[in-house]
C-alpha cells in the first residue's frame, strides 16, 4: 500500500470532484433536455462508487475476494424498504443508523463463518451466503418475492420540523451522495494510513507473520468485514432511495460480480481506483446498452479483455504509466511476484557474478 | 408422508444428487488440480441442455444428438482453456473469478442469440420413455433411473481412473506438487487442457442428461452453479469423494426440504453449508 499518491492523481481526483460539483453549470449545456436524466445516472454512479469503495477495503486492502458483497448492498436496500412507514417519509436520522446496524450485525454473523475460510473457500462461501439471502428474499411474500418492495416516500433529513436537506430534489440528492462518497473516501484513506490499516495491510501480505507478531488477525479481519458491509449497506440504501424500490436483483451474485469488476477495472487497493472503475463500468454499460440489445456479450468481452491486459486497472495506468520502469506500487500479487522474482534473479545473478569473479581472479 | 411417496422422493433425491455430482466433480477437479475457479461451469451445463435440445430437433434422435454434442462440449472447453485460462494459472483467484464471470455473460448472451429466450423441452427418449409401477397407483419414470445409473457408472469410472490408472497417478501428483510432476518429464500443460475439457464436458453432459427431465431455460446454469459450489464447499474443494457425498446430501436436502420443512426449504442447503463450515472449515473430506 502506497500512502502518498503522485500529484497527478490528487489533481485528477480534485478535478473530477470539481467537475461533478459544477454539473448544474455544464450539464444542461452539454446534454440539453436530457441533463436531468444524466444527473440521475451520475447519482447512481456515485452510489456504485461508494459500493465499490466498500468492496475495495476487503479485496484490495485485506486481500479477501468476496463474491457476495451485494448481500449487504441489498440488505441496506431492503432494510430501508421494510422499515419505511407506508404513508409518510422515514427520518434519515434513525434510518441511516438502522441500516448500518442491520448490515453490521448480519456482517458480524456471516463474517464469523466466512472468515474461518481463506482464498477460494472465501469466494465460494461469500457467494453462497449472498445467494442464501437472495433466495430467502425472492421466495418470501413478506419481502414481495421477485417483485421486491416499493418505497413510497424517500426518507427526509430534518431538524425537528424544519427540513435540512430536501432529498426529494434530484440535485440535492446528487450532492448528498457526492458528499457521502467524499466523506467515506476520506475516512477510508485515513483508516488505511492508521495503525489499523497497517495491520490489515500486513494481513494481506502475510497473515501468519502478523499472528506471530501477536496480532489477533481474525478480529481485525472481522472489523474490516463489518465496516465494509456497513458502507455497502449505506450504498444499497441510497440506491433504493434513488430507484424507489428494493428488489432481489440488488443482492444477487451477478451484482456482486459487477461490483468486483468495478474494483478491478478501477484498480484495487487504491480506494480511489474503484471510484473511477464504477464510473467507467457504468459509462461502458450505458454505451453498450444503446449499441445493442445483446450488450451483455460486449460487457463480458470487455471484462475478459480487462482481466487479460489491464490487471491493475485504471489506477495502475495513472500511478505507473506505461513506459516507466520502476513501480513503487504493488498490492497486486502478480505484479509483486514478478518483481520479487526479478529481484531474486538479479540478486542471484549478482552473487553468481561475484563468485565467478572470485574464481577467475 | 406414506412409504411409497417417501420411496419416490428418495429416488428423486438420489437421481438429482448423482446429477449434481457429475457437475460438481468437474468443478472440484478443475480447482483441485489446476487451481482454477471456473464460474462458467454452470453456463456449460446450460449449453449442454440447449445442444441436446437443438440437435434432437435437427436429427430427430436424442442419442445421436448426445453423441455429437459431447465432442462439441469438449472442443468448447479446449478452446476456452487455450484462449483464456492459459495466462491465468499464475494469477490470483480474483482474476479467474472475473474472467470466468465475463465468460458467463458471453455464453449466456450467445445462448440468447442462438436459441432465443424461450423455454424449451426435450421428449423422453425411447426406450426409456416408459414408467415402472412402484405401487398400484404410483409410477416412476424409467428415464430417471437410467440417468441415475449413467451418473453412477461415470462416478465409478472417474474413481477408477483417478485411483487405478497411470493418468490418475499423474493427476493426483499434479494436484500435490505441480513442479515435481513437470520435473519428472510430464507435460502438465497438456494434462491441464485435458482436465479442463473433460471437466467442462461432464457439466455439459449433465445438462444433456437433464434436458428431458426439466425445462430448458436461459438462466438454468446460474442456479445449478451455486448449488454445485455448495456441494464442493461441503465436500471439500478438490475431493472427488467429497463431491460425491456432498452431492447426495444436497440432492436429498433439495428434494426432501420442500416437503418436510417448507419454510426453510429455500435456504436449507446454505444452512447445511454454514453448519459444515462451523465444524470443518475445509469441508468434510478435505
Amino acid at each position: 500500500m502506497l500512502h502518498r499518491y503522485p500529484k497527478r492523481v490528487t489533481f485528477l481526483l480534485l478535478a473530477g470532484l470539481a467537475l461533478l460539483i459544477a454539473y448544474p453549470a455544464w450539464g444542461p449545456a452539454l446534454f440539453g433536455e436530457s441533463s436531468a436524466f444524466f444527473m440521475e445516472k451520475l447519482t447512481l454512479m456515485l452510489i456504485f462508487a461508494l459500493f465499490a469503495v466498500s468492496l475495495d477495503l476487503l479485496v484490495g486492502i485485506l486481500g479477501l475476494v468476496s463474491l457476495g458483497h451485494a448481500l449487504f448492498f441489498g440488505l441496506g436496500a431492503y432494510t430501508l424498504a421494510m422499515a419505511s412507514p407506508d404513508f409518510s417519509p422515514a427520518s434519515l436520522w434513525w434510518m441511516l443508523p438502522l441500516v448500518m446496524l442491520v448490515t453490521g450485525a448480519v456482517a458480524a454473523i456471516v463474517g464469523v463463518l466466512v472468515l474461518r475460510t481463506k482464498g477460494i473457500f472465501f469466494i465460494m462461501t461469500t457467494l453462497a451466503f449472498g445467494q442464501m439471502l437472495f433466495y430467502t428474499v425472492s421466495t418470501s411474500s413478506m419481502t414481495g418475492g421477485t417483485d421486491g418492495v416499493f418505497i413510497m416516500f424517500r426518507p427526509s433529513l430534518a431538524m425537528g420540523e424544519t427540513p435540512l436537506v430536501d432529498l426529494d430534489n434530484p440535485l440535492t440528492f446528487f450532492y448528498f451522495c457526492l458528499a457521502l462518497l467524499v466523506a467515506v473516501y476520506l475516512i477510508l484513506r485515513a483508516l488505511t494510513r492508521s495503525h489499523f490499516g497497517q495491520v490489515l495491510d500486513g494481513i494481506h501480505d502475510n497473515e501468519h507473520r502478523m499472528q506471530a507478531l501477536g496480532y489477533a488477525t481474525t478480529g481485525y479481519k472481522l472489523i474490516a468485514f463489518v465496516v465494509s458491509a456497513m458502507i455497502a449497506g449505506v450504498a444499497g440504501m441510497l440506491a433504493a432511495m434513488q430507484y424507489g424500490f428494493a428488489n432481489p436483483a440488488q443482492l444477487g451474485w451477478h451484482h456482486s460480480g459487477e461490483v468486483l469488476m468495478m474494483v478491478i477495472l478501477g484498480g484495487m487497493g487504491t480506494i480511489f481506483g474503484p471510484i473511477l472503475g464504477a464510473f467507467a463500468y457504468e459509462l461502458l454499460l450505458y454505451f453498450y446498452e444503446h449499441l445493442t440489445n445483446h450488450w451483455p456479450i460486449l460487457m463480458g468481452m470487455t471484462i475478459i479483455v480487462a482481466v487479460l491486459v489491464l490487471p491493475r486497472g485504471i489506477a495502475g495506468l495513472l500511478l505507473d504509466p506505461p513506459g516507466r520502469k520502476t513501480s513503487l506500487f504493488g498490492p497486486w500479487s502478480a505484479a509483486r511476484d514478478a518483481q520479487q522474482a526479478e529481484r531474486v534473479a538479479s540478486a542471484s545473478q549478482a552473487s553468481a557474478g561475484k563468485s565467478a569473479g572470485e574464481v577467475s581472479s | 408422508m406414506d412409504l411409497a411417496f417417501f420411496g419416490v422422493q428418495l429416488l428423486n433425491g438420489l437421481q438429482y444428487g448423482l446429477l449434481l455430482f457429475l457437475i460438481a466433480s468437474g468443478l472440484t477437479l478443475i480447482f483441485g488440480i489446476m487451481g482454477i475457479i471456473n464460474l462458467a461451469h454452470g453456463a456449460m451445463y446450460m449449453i449442454g441442455a440447449y445442444l441436446a435440445f437443438d440437435l434432437t430437433q435437427r436429427l430427430g434422435n436424442f442419442w445421436l444428438a448426445i453423441l455429437i454434442a459431447v465432442p462439441i462440449a469438449v472442443i468448447l472447453g479446449l478452446v476456452i482453456e487455450r484462449l483464456f485460462l492459459d495466462t491465468l494459472y499464475k494469477r490470483d483467484h480474483l482474476y479467474q473469478v472475473l474472467l470466468t464471470f465475463g465468460l458467463i455473460l458471453v455464453l449466456n448472451e450467445a445462448q440468447r442469440i442462438i436459441w432465443g429466450g424461450d423455454v424449451h423441452s426435450v421428449a423422453l427418449p425411447a426406450p426409456f420413455d416408459g414408467s415402472i409401477a412402484l405401487t398400484d397407483n404410483l409410477q416412476y419414470p424409467v428415464y430417471r433411473l437410467f440417468v441415475a445409473a449413467v451418473c453412477l457408472a461415470l462416478a465409478g469410472a472417474i474413481y477408477w481412473v483417478i485411483r487405478h490408472t497411470r493418468l490418475g497417478i499423474v493427476i493426483r501428483a499434479g494436484a500435490v506438487n505441480r513442479e515435481m510432476v513437470e520435473g519428472l518429464g510430464i507435460n502438465i500443460r497438456t494434462l491441464f487442457t485435458l482436465i479442463f475439457s473433460v471437466g467442462v464436458a461432464l457439466s455439459a453432459f449433465a445438462g444433456m442428461m437433464a434436458a428431458p427431465l426439466s425445462s430448458i431455460t436461459p438462466g438454468m446454469g446460474d442456479s445449478i452453479l451455486i448449488t454445485c459450489f455448495v456441494v464442493v464447499v461441503i465436500g471439500g474443494i478438490g475431493s472427488i469423494k467429497g463431491a460425491f457425498f456432498g452431492a447426495l446430501l444436497i440432492g436429498m436436502a433439495e428434494t426432501f426440504g420442500p416437503v418436510l420443512i417448507p419454510s426453510l426449504a429455500s435456504m436449507l442447503i446454505y444452512l447445511i453449508m454454514a453448519l459444515v463450515l462451523l465444524i470443518k472449515p475445509r469441508g468434510l473430506f478435505a
